[in-house]
C-alpha cells in the first residue's frame, strides 16, 4: 500500500498541471465558439509553460516519489522539457492549421497535453509497468491526434495504421515486462537489477533476461521506428495532419528512447552481452534503410518520414556507445533533432496549403523566389539536418560520433557518417527544387501566421544557437547523463 | 585599436561576412550598391591582407598573428586562429581573387544580383576560415561551411547542367569530409586535442603510440578528403563539370583558391601529423600525380570547349602541386607552394577571360572562332601573356613553381622530373593550339566582326592580373622568403617523424 505524502506529489507536479489544463481545456471549449478557439491554444501553451515552472523546481528537489515508482532526477527532467518545448512548438503550429483545414475542435489541445502527460511519466518512471502506462496514455492520445482529420481517407489510414501497429508493440512490451518480472520477481528496474547483481540467483537462466531486454526493445523499437519495425512510419507521418506528424516524429520517440536508455543502458541489461550486437545491427540497418528510401520520396512529407527513421538511427549509435557520453549525446540529440523536425514539419504544414493539398516535392518549386524567408528557413532547416557545421545537426551528430569512436566504434561511425552524405542529397534535393529549379509550383504563398512565425524563429535560432556555442546546453546534458544510473 | 592588433585574424576572417550581411539589409533594387559595397568589402579585406603580409615577419619561426579563445568546453574545441607562409600566401591569393571575382560578375550577373554578391563574400569568410584556423574542428566548419555558399553559386547562376554539377560538387566533397571527421574524432580520441600545435608537438616527441595500420588509416582519412578537392586522379571528375558549369566567378574562386584547399591540406595535416605513412606512400601519390599532370594535359588536348580546356588544365597544374609536396625537399615544397599561388593567379584569369568572351558571344567553342586578334586586339594581347604564363614561360610566374618543382623532383628521382617536363610541353601544346586556332588565322565566323573589344572595368581587372602575374614572375623572392621557415618546419617534421632512423636534423632553410 503506497501512502502519498506532498513530496511525491512535487516530483510530478507537471504532469498534474499538464492534466489539469487538459481537462480544463475541454470543459472550456463548448463555451467558445469555433472562431475564438485559438485562445483554448494559447491556455494550453500557458498550461505548458505553468508544467516547465514546475519541472525547473523539482530540478531543485530530485528523488524517488511513490514507493520508488518514480524517479525525477536531471535526466528525467530532461526529457520532461525536450516534451514540453516539442508540445509548446507543436501547439503554436497547430492553431492557425486547425482553423484553415477547419477541423478547430478543443479536444486537440487537450489530447496534445494529454499525451505529453503520458511522455512525462515514461521518462520519470523506473518502474516498468508505470512506464507501461506512460507509454499507454501517449498512445492512446497520439492514436487519435493522427487521424483527427476525420473525414481525409489518409488520415483515417495513418490513425488505423498507427493504432493497431502500435497496440501490436506495446504488446511486446508487456510480455517482455512479463519475463522481466519472472525472472526477477519486481517490475521495478533499479530492484530487478539489485537481485540480477545479487550472489545466489545464477539459476535464473541469463538467456531469459536477455530475451525480455530484446522483447521491450522491440515494443519500443516500433515506437522510435527503428528499422525492420519501420514500416508504418511513412503512412503514419504522411496521413496525420503534419503538425501532429511534427510532434509524433519528435517527442514520443524522444520518450521511448528515454526509455530504451533505461533499459539498456542501465544495470539490469549489464548482465547481457546481446545488448550491444542488438543496437549495433538495428543502428546499421536503420541507417542505412532510413536514407536509401529517403532518396526515392516524391512526397515531402514521407521524405521527411524517411529522414526520421534514419536519424533514430544515428542516435542508436550514440547508444551503441554507451557509457556517460553516449547517453550525453543521444540527449543532445534528440533535443537538437525534435527542433529541426519540428520546424520542418510545420513549416511543410502551412506551405502544403489548405488541406494539404501541395505535398509533393515539385509543389516547392521557386518558393525560394516567392516566399524567401520561408525557403530560406526551410534551407537552414534541411541543412541542419543534413548536418552541415554551424548547425545543431551537426554538433548532434559530433557528440553522438565522438562518443561512438571513443567505444571504439570506428566501423559503425564510418557507415553512419557516409550514409549521411547520402542523406545530404536527399535534404538538398528540397533546396535545389525551392532555389534551382524554372517555374512554380502550387505550394501556397500565404504569408506565415504570427504564432507559426514565432515557432519558426525558436526553431531555427535554436539550431543556430545549439550551432555556434553549444557548450552551455552540452554540459547540462553530460550533468543529466550522469545522473542516469 | 588595441581589440584590433590582436584581433586581426578574425577581422580578416569575418570582414567579408559583415559585408554579405551588409548586403542582406540593402534592399533588392539597389543593385548598384549592392556591388559597390560587395567591391568595396572586399577590396578592404586586400588591403588588410596586404597589410598583413608586410608586416609578416619572414624570420620567425612557428604561427604568427595567432589568436586563441576556448569556444567548446567539453570536448576542449577552439576558436584558436593563426598563419605561416604558406597560409599568408594563400590568403593573399583569396583576397586577391574575390574583387576581381566580383569585378568579373559585374554586368554578366542580372539575376538575384543580391543573393549573388551576399554568397560570394561569405564564400570568402569561409576560405580565409580554412586558411586561419589551427583547431581541427575549427578548420572542418569552414571547410564544410564553405561549400554551401559555393553550391548555391553553381546551382542558381550556372550555366545548363547546373544542378548536376552543385550537387556533384558538394556530395564529392562530404563524402571526402566524412572520412576526414573520423579521422579528426579518432585523432582526438588518442592524443585528447584537436588543437593542431598540440597534435604536432605530441606527435614530434613521439609521446602518442599509433599503430602502423592506425596512421595509415589515419593518412588516408585526411589524404582523399584533400585529394578529392585537389582534385588528384582518379578523384577529379567532379571537377570538368564543376568548373564548366558554374559563372566565371564560380570558376574563378573554385579554381583560384578551392583547389588549393586540397593542397593545403596535405601541407598542413598530411606531412606534419603523419610523417612515416607520407613518406612510405609517397612514391604511389607522386606516381599519382605525374599520371594527373599527363592525362589532364592529354584531355585537354582534345576538349572543344574553352573552358573544359581550361578546367583539366587544373588537373594537370595540381598534379605538379602534389608531386612538389611529396618531393620532401625544400626546392620542390617551395615550388609547389609557389605554384600554388600563381596557377591560382594565371587560370583565375584564364577563366575570367574565357567568361568575357562568352558574355560577348555565348559560346565557349573553340570552333565558333577564329582570327579573333583582327577583331578584338587588345584582349588577345592580353589572353596571350595569361596563357603564356600558365604554360610557364620565363619571367612569368608559371615559370618559378614549376621550375622548382622539377628541380625537387629531379633530386628524388630523375624519372620524375622527366615525365613531369613532359607536363610543360603538353601544356604548352594545348594552349597555343587552342590560341592559335581561336585568334589566328582570318575571322572564319561573321558573327566574331562584331564583337567589342574590352571595356575599362574588364581592362582594370586584366591589369592587375598580367601586374601580378609579372611581379611573380621576375621578383618571386619577397614571396618565397616567407616561405623559407614554413616549408623548414613541414620538411623536418617528416624527416624527424617517430620511428625514423636517427637522422642530423638539416639545415635546409635557406
Amino acid at each position: 500500500m503506497i501512502t502519498v505524502q506532498a513530496g511525491d506529489l512535487v516530483r510530478i507536479l507537471p504532469q498534474i498541471i499538464l492534466s489539469g489544463f487538459a481537462i480544463l481545456v475541454m470543459l472550456f471549449e463548448p463555451f467558445l465558439p469555433p472562431s475564438r478557439r485559438t485562445l483554448l491554444g494559447w491556455f494550453s501553451i500557458l498550461g505548458v509553460a505553468a508544467a516547465a515552472a514546475a519541472a525547473a523546481r523539482t530540478v531543485e528537489s530530485p528523488g524517488r516519489a511513490f514507493g520508488g515508482t518514480i524517479l525525477a532526477d536531471r535526466f528525467s527532467l530532461f526529457f520532461v522539457f525536450i516534451f514540453l518545448g516539442a508540445a509548446a512548438l507543436c501547439l503554436l503550429g497547430s492553431m492557425d492549421y486547425l482553423q484553415r483545414d477547419n477541423i478547430h475542435h478543443g479536444e486537440f489541445y487537450a489530447l496534445v497535453l494529454l499525451a505529453t502527460v503520458g511522455m512525462c511519466f515514461m521518462a520519470a518512471s523506473v518502474d516498468l509497468i508505470m512506464i507501461f502506462l506512460g507509454l499507454e496514455i501517449s498512445s492512446l492520445s497520439t492514436y487519435i491526434l493522427a487521424g483527427f482529420k476525420r473525414h481525409d481517407p489518409l488520415s483515417n489510414e495513418s490513425a488505423l495504421k498507427y493504432f493497431l501497429l502500435g497496440s501490436f508493440a506495446t504488446a511486446f512490451f508487456l510480455y517482455g515486462v512479463a519475463f522481466v518480472y519472472g525472472v526477477t520477481g519486481t517490475t521495478n528496474l533499479l530492484d530487478a537489477a539489485e537481485r540480477l547483481g545479487a550472489p545466489g540467483k545464477a539459476l535464473n537462466p541469463p538467456s531469459l533476461a536477455g530475451l525480455a531486454i530484446i522483447l521491450m526493445f522491440v515494443g519500443l523499437a516500433f515506437k522510435v521506428s527503428t528499422a525492420p519495425f519501420h514500416i508504418w512510419t511513412p503512412d503514419v507521418y504522411q496521413g496525420a495532419p503534419s503538425p501532429v506528424t511534427a510532434f509524433l516524429s519528435t517527442a514520443p520517440k524522444a520518450a521511448a528512447f528515454a526509455v530504451l536508455l533505461r533499459i539498456l543502458l542501465g544495470p539490469l541489461a549489464s548482465a547481457s552481452s546481446v545488448v550491444f550486437w542488438l543496437l549495433w545491427v538495428s543502428a546499421v540497418l536503420t541507417i542505412v534503410v532510413g536514407n536509401l528510401a529517403a532518396l526515392l520520396q516524391t512526397n515531402i512529407k514521407r521524405l521527411l518520414a524517411y529522414s526520421a527513421i534514419a536519424h533514430a538511427g544515428y542516435v542508436l549509435v550514440g547508444m551503441a556507445a554507451g557509457g556517460r557520453e553516449g547517453t550525453a549525446a543521444v540527449m543532445f540529440y534528440l533535443a537538437a533533432y525534435a527542433l529541426m523536425n519540428i520546424g520542418a514539419f510545420l513549416l511543410v504544414a502551412h506551405v502544403a496549403g489548405t488541406g494539404e493539398h501541395a505535398t509533393r516535392i515539385e509543389d516547392f518549386r521557386g518558393l525560394g523566389y516567392t516566399r524567401p524567408g520561408v525557403a530560406a528557413c526551410l534551407t537552414a532547416l534541411m541543412l541542419s539536418l543534413a548536418g552541415f557545421p554551424t548547425t545543431a545537426g551537426f554538433l548532434g551528430k559530433f557528440y553522438l560520433f565522438r562518443a561512438a569512436v571513443h567505444s571504439h566504434l570506428i566501423g559503425l561511425t564510418i557507415i553512419a557518417l557516409l550514409a549521411s552524405v547520402v542523406s545530404a542529397y536527399y535534404y538538398l534535393r528540397l533546396v535545389v527544387v525551392m532555389y534551382m529549379q524554372e517555374g512554380q509550383g502550387e505550394a501556397s504563398r500565404a504569408p506565415l501566421p504570427w504564432a507559426l512565425r514565432i515557432a519558426m524563429a525558436v526553431s531555427v535560432v535554436g539550431i543556430f544557437y545549439l550551432g555556434l556555442f553549444p557548450g552551455g546546453f552540452a554540459a547540462l546534458t553530460q550533468l543529466a547523463a550522469s545522473t542516469h544510473p | 585599436m588595441v581589440w584590433f592588433n590582436s584581433h586581426q585574424l578574425t577581422v580578416l576572417t569575418f570582414l567579408p561576412l559583415a559585408g554579405a550581411l551588409t548586403i542582406a539589409l540593402l534592399p533588392r533594387q539597389a543593385e548598384g550598391r549592392i556591388r559597390q559595397v560587395a567591391l568595396g568589402v572586399s577590396l578592404a579585406v586586400f588591403a588588410l591582407a596586404v597589410w598583413m603580409f608586410v608586416l609578416f615577419s619572414p624570420y620567425q619561426p612557428g604561427m604568427q598573428f595567432t589568436e586563441f579563445r576556448p569556444w567548446i568546453d567539453s570536448p576542449p574545441i577552439s576558436y584558436h586562429l593563426g598563419i605561416d607562409g604558406l597560409s599568408l600566401l594563400l590568403i593573399l591569393l583569396t583576397a586577391f581573387l574575390t574583387p576581381l571575382a566580383i569585378l568579373a560578375s559585374w554586368a554578366s550577373i542580372t539575376w538575384h544580383t543580391k543573393e549573388f554578391f551576399l554568397f560570394l563574400l561569405a564564400l570568402e569568410t569561409g576560405m580565409i576560415g580554412v586558411f586561419t584556423s589551427l583547431d581541427l574542428v575549427l578548420f572542418f566548419v569552414f571547410w564544410e561551411v564553405m561549400l554551401i555558399p559555393m553550391y548555391f553559386l553553381i546551382g542558381v547562376w550556372g550555366h545548363e547542367r547546373r544542378v548536376y554539377a552543385a550537387v556533384k560538387f558538394i556530395l564529392y566533397t562530404m563524402i571526402g569530409s566524412a572520412l576526414m571527421l573520423v579521422g579528426i574524432l579518432y585523432l582526438y580520441d588518442v592524443t585528447g586535442s584537436f588543437d593542431l600545435e598540440v597534435i604536432r608537438r605530441q606527435i614530434s616527441a613521439s609521446t602518442i603510440a599509433l599503430s602502423g595500420t592506425a596512421q595509415i588509416l589515419l593518412f588516408l582519412a585526411f589524404f582523399i578528403a584533400f585529394a578529392i578537392k585537389v582534385p588528384m586522379f582518379p578523384f577529379h571528375t567532379w571537377l570538368p563539370d564543376a568548373h564548366v558549369e558554374a559563372p566565371t566567378a564560380g570558376s574563378v574562386i573554385l579554381a583560384g583558391v578551392l583547389l588549393k584547399m586540397g593542397t593545403y591540406g596535405m601541407l598542413r595535416f598530411c606531412l606534419p601529423l603523419f610523417p612515416q605513412v607520407s613518406r612510405e606512400l609517397a612514391p604511389v601519390i607522386i606516381i599519382l600525380a605525374i599520371v594527373g599532370i599527363l592525362y589532364g594535359s592529354l584531355v585537354a588536348m582534345v576538349q572543344p570547349d574553352m573552358k573544359k580546356l581550361v578546367a583539366y588544365s587544373s588537373v594537370a597544374h595540381l598534379g605538379f602541386v602534389v608531386l612538389g609536396i611529396f618531393t620532401f625537399n625544400t626546392v620542390g615544397i617551395e615550388g609547389a607552394i609557389y605554384q600554388m599561388c600563381s596557377h591560382g593567379v594565371s587560370t583565375g584569369a584564364l577563366f575570367i577571360l574565357v567568361g568575357m568572351l562568352y558574355d560577348r558571344r555565348h559560346t565557349r567553342l573553340i570552333k565558333e572562332f577564329g582570327g579573333l586578334a583582327t577583331t578584338v586586339p587588345t584582349y588577345s594581347a592580353f589572353f596571350l601573356i595569361i596563357a603564356l604564363s600558365s604554360l610557364g614561360l620565363p619571367l612569368l610566374n608559371g615559370f618559378v613553381g614549376e621550375f622548382l618543382i622539377i628541380l625537387g623532383a629531379y633530386h628524388v628521382r630523375v624519372v620524375y622530373a622527366a615525365l613531369a617536363a613532359v607536363g610543360v610541353v603538353l601544356a604548352a601544346v594545348y594552349l597555343l593550339w587552342m590560341y592559335q586556332r581561336v585568334f589566328y588565322g582570318e575571322v572564319t565566323n561573321e558573327k566574331n566582326r562584331a564583337i567589342p573589344d574590352l571595356n575599362d572595368r574588364e581592362k582594370v581587372i586584366l591589369v592587375s592580373l598580367v601586374f601580378v602575374i609579372l611581379w611573380m614572375g621576375i621578383y618571386p623572392q619577397p614571396f618565397l622568403r616567407r616561405l623559407d621557415l614554413s616549408t623548414a618546419q613541414v620538411i623536418q617534421s617528416v624527416e624527424r617523424g617517430p620511428e625514423y632512423f636517427a637522422v642530423e636534423p638539416t639545415e635546409e632553410g635557406r
